[in-house]
């Protein structure tokens, strides 16, 4: 029995940290913008492809991966330079309608150029299998730990203690101060764009030798991680993380004890239970007591 | 007035040369995008390229062939839309499409009060049972992929199984069959798992399998990411039991995406995918090696059975048409149904007015993947 909640717990927390990883790009875009990107998806696609398609043309892995972060992250400022920047007077809701659009074209064009296969990207390092006890694990899950590990840590850095960082946050706080104080709040959410694609990038690349990667892959990519950053709280770094990975734990044990054939269905469902009963998510309480 | 007459005459000939030049409209509906494209994607492709190929080599009866496809997406109500356009606006002679069994179920009473020869290219056993008029189908059915596997697993002397298959149509339907036959071959299901979708990962099912010891072989029905995932998470957990996927993974895409983990595998599949490997004598050899020349040197791009369904339909209505020598609606159905001896890419077919898909087992080979590559099972 602790064998199968030991292999369910492993399953949960990899595909925890890819969620948490999409999760994170979803509310830094909310922090400074309060758009939910829904083309957050779709970035994860892109990197997931880009790596599929610069490795077939014979590059080595680590910079094949490099090009397609790099690529993902100049899709992302292109899309504020000229889809959300045009805009900027427009409500929120049109804003998000924008993204919505966009990654509706995004995912059009990935099928035009890439074509509608399944593809795999090559495991970062081999396929054999690594045993806990009586579970087992691919290295690849490790790499997925580790590095999302490694990116949180680093976030945490960047807005702790850079300007840009610091800038970033103080936009989040309140736009309107914060361009007062002389931040520039359009380049903000230009990084903040670019930041996002970058790690749905990461996430997409990371979970790409366990799940394969499409040109479809974002749409549920993309809807557990917006789940994700629900439930711990939209704008909440360390919600984004505690919520994705939450969220995959629960999903793999729902799976293993209760019926496999309610596994999305529990996202759903935590989503709307969250909704109803934690409108800021875990994680938020600032929120709820602005009027 | 007799310029008038004359005037008359002289447009009486220009539209009777016209009629005569008119082409033979075939119509169609696939899901080129959507979850369903990498079906609609190569028989698009197939369609197109051999319309060309048929054009090119003077057409049939005489007659240029003219291909209308619309893009259904796999939604069933598009796809009811589109035909209705097929039927009343473009007026074809015959429907050649259908990629998914809902697409082909919701156009089923169209073509059945319209009538007009529909040779569908979707997969499960309603749609050839009971029997429709109008409607054909090239595909083997789940059915007789559930028996062929069952077949080889009785051989193998196993009697209980596992199923693990995802929530998608055809997997369901296929999982629907393989519980209805499983006891006309002695094998008992013993454990019964599913899994989403758009799911990325399946230890969690998988794991709940290796726990049961009883389970003596495991079947995957299924078709995209899904089994290739259920494939690699299944080498990972170490599990011994010999594994089953369905003819929906039989293309080499499938032995790429799950890398080493897919050696050993069986599935059922058309003789197509074999192409050279095929023995000398087999009468599909001459047919899947051209065909596979043909798409790939066109296209640059694996062959999937999929392809073929839709090689079989159309040359099925070309075949139909040259021996009705008409395009008279009536008479192309019962020259379908007349079919005999017709060397296709999934099988040999002999059509009946009782069997409107004319496949059985025998044309259904069990695979085995060696070596990153597809070997015939004797």
């Amino acid at each position: 029995m602790s064998a199968q909640f030991l292999q369910f717990l492993l399953a949960g927390l990899t595909i925890g940290a890819i969620y948490a990883l999409v999760a994170l790009g979803f509310s830094i875009i909310y922090n400074a913008s309060h758009v939910i990107n829904f083309a957050q998806g779709e970035f994860v696609m892109i990197g997931g492809m880009a790596t599929v398609s610069f490795v077939g043309l014979g590059w080595p892995l680590p910079l094949a991966i490099g090009a397609a972060v790099a690529g993902a992250a100049l899709v992302g400022l292109a899309l504020e330079k000229f889809a959300v920047e045009p805009a900027r007077g427009a409500s929120v809701v049109s804003l998000i309608i924008i993204t919505i659009g966009a990654s509706i074209l995004l995912r059009g064009l990935a099928s035009i150029l890439w074509g509608k296969n399944i593809h795999a990207v090559p495991a970062f390092s081999g396929d054999v299998p690594i045993s806990l006890g009586s579970a087992t694990l691919v290295p690849q899950s490790l790499w997925v730990m580790g590095v999302t590990l490694v990116i949180v840590l680093l976030l945490s850095w960047f807005f702790g203690r850079t300007l840009l960082g610091k800038a970033l946050l103080a936009t989040s706080h309140n736009r309107l101060a914060a361009q007062l104080a002389g931040i520039n709040v359009r380049q903000v959410l230009l990084v903040s764009f670019g930041l996002s694609a970058a790690l749905g990038a990461v996430a997409g690349i990371l979970v790409a030798p366990i799940t394969f990667t499409s040109w479809d892959v974002g749409v549920m990519l993309g809807l557990k991680g917006f789940a994700a950053a629900i439930l711990g709280g939209l704008g909440s770094g360390p919600g984004a993380v505690l919520g994705g990975l939450l969220l995959g734990v629960i999903e793999a044990m729902g799976a293993g004890y209760l019926s496999s054939a309610y596994k999305d269905v529990i996202a759903f469902v935590v989503i709307l239970a969250v909704l109803f009963f934690l409108p800021s998510g875990l994680s938020g309480r600032r929120s709820t007591e602005r009027v | 007035m007799a310029r008038k007459t004359w005037f008359a005459a002289l447009l009486a000939l220009w539209i009777g040369a016209v009629q005569a030049q008119e082409p033979i409209r075939i119509g169609s509906f696939l899901a080129v995008t959507g979850p369903a494209a990498f079906l609609g994607d190569p028989e698009q492709k197939t369609l197109e390229l051999y319309v060309e190929k048929l054009n090119a080599s003077g057409g049939v009866l005489g007659r240029k062939l003219q291909l209308v496809a619309y893009d259904s997406a796999g939604d069933a109500e598009k796809a009811r839309t589109f035909v209705k356009r097929l039927i009343e606006q473009d007026k074809v002679d015959l429907i050649v499409g259908g990629s998914t069994t809902g697409e082909t179920m919701a156009v089923v009473p169209l073509v059945e009060s319209a009538g007009i020869p529909f040779i569908s290219l979707a997969g499960a056993v309603v749609i050839t049972e009971p029997v429709k008029k109008w409607v054909f189908k090239t595909p083997h059915t789940d059915r007789m992929a559930c028996e062929r596997i069952f077949l080889d697993m009785r051989s193998r002397s196993f009697q209980r199984i596992a199923l693990i298959s995802g929530s998608g149509g055809f997997d369901k339907s296929m999982r629907g069959q393989c519980l209805n036959v499983a006891a006309t071959y002695g094998i008992q299901v013993v454990a019964d798992e599913t899994y989403g979708g758009g799911d990325t990962d399946m230890t969690a099912q998988l794991t709940k399998i290796k726990a049961n010891a009883s389970v003596q072989a495991v079947l995957n029905a299924g078709f995209g990411q899904g089994p290739a995932i259920v494939t690699k998470n299944y080498r990972q957990l170490g599990m011994r039991a010999p594994l089953y996927q369905s003819h929906g993974v039989a293309s080499k895409e499938y032995i790429r995406l799950s890398g080493g983990a897919a050696e050993g595998v069986r599935l059922p599949a058309a003789a197509m995918v074999l192409g050279d490997k095929l023995p000398a004598g087999d009468r599909q050899r001459p047919v899947a090696i051209s065909y596979i020349k043909e798409y790939e040197g066109r296209y640059k791009q694996e062959i999937s059975t999929f392809g073929g369904h839709a090689w079989d339909g159309l040359m099925l209505a070309v075949d139909a048409m040259r021996r009705a020598k008409t395009t008279d609606k009536a008479k192309v159905r019962d020259a379908i149904e007349a079919t005999k001896d017709f060397v296709g890419l999934d099988g040999i077919f002999n059509m009946t007015p009782k069997d409107h898909m004319g496949l059985d087992l025998t044309y259904f080979r069990m695979l085995e993947v060696k070596n990153g590559d597809w070997t015939l099972v004797p």
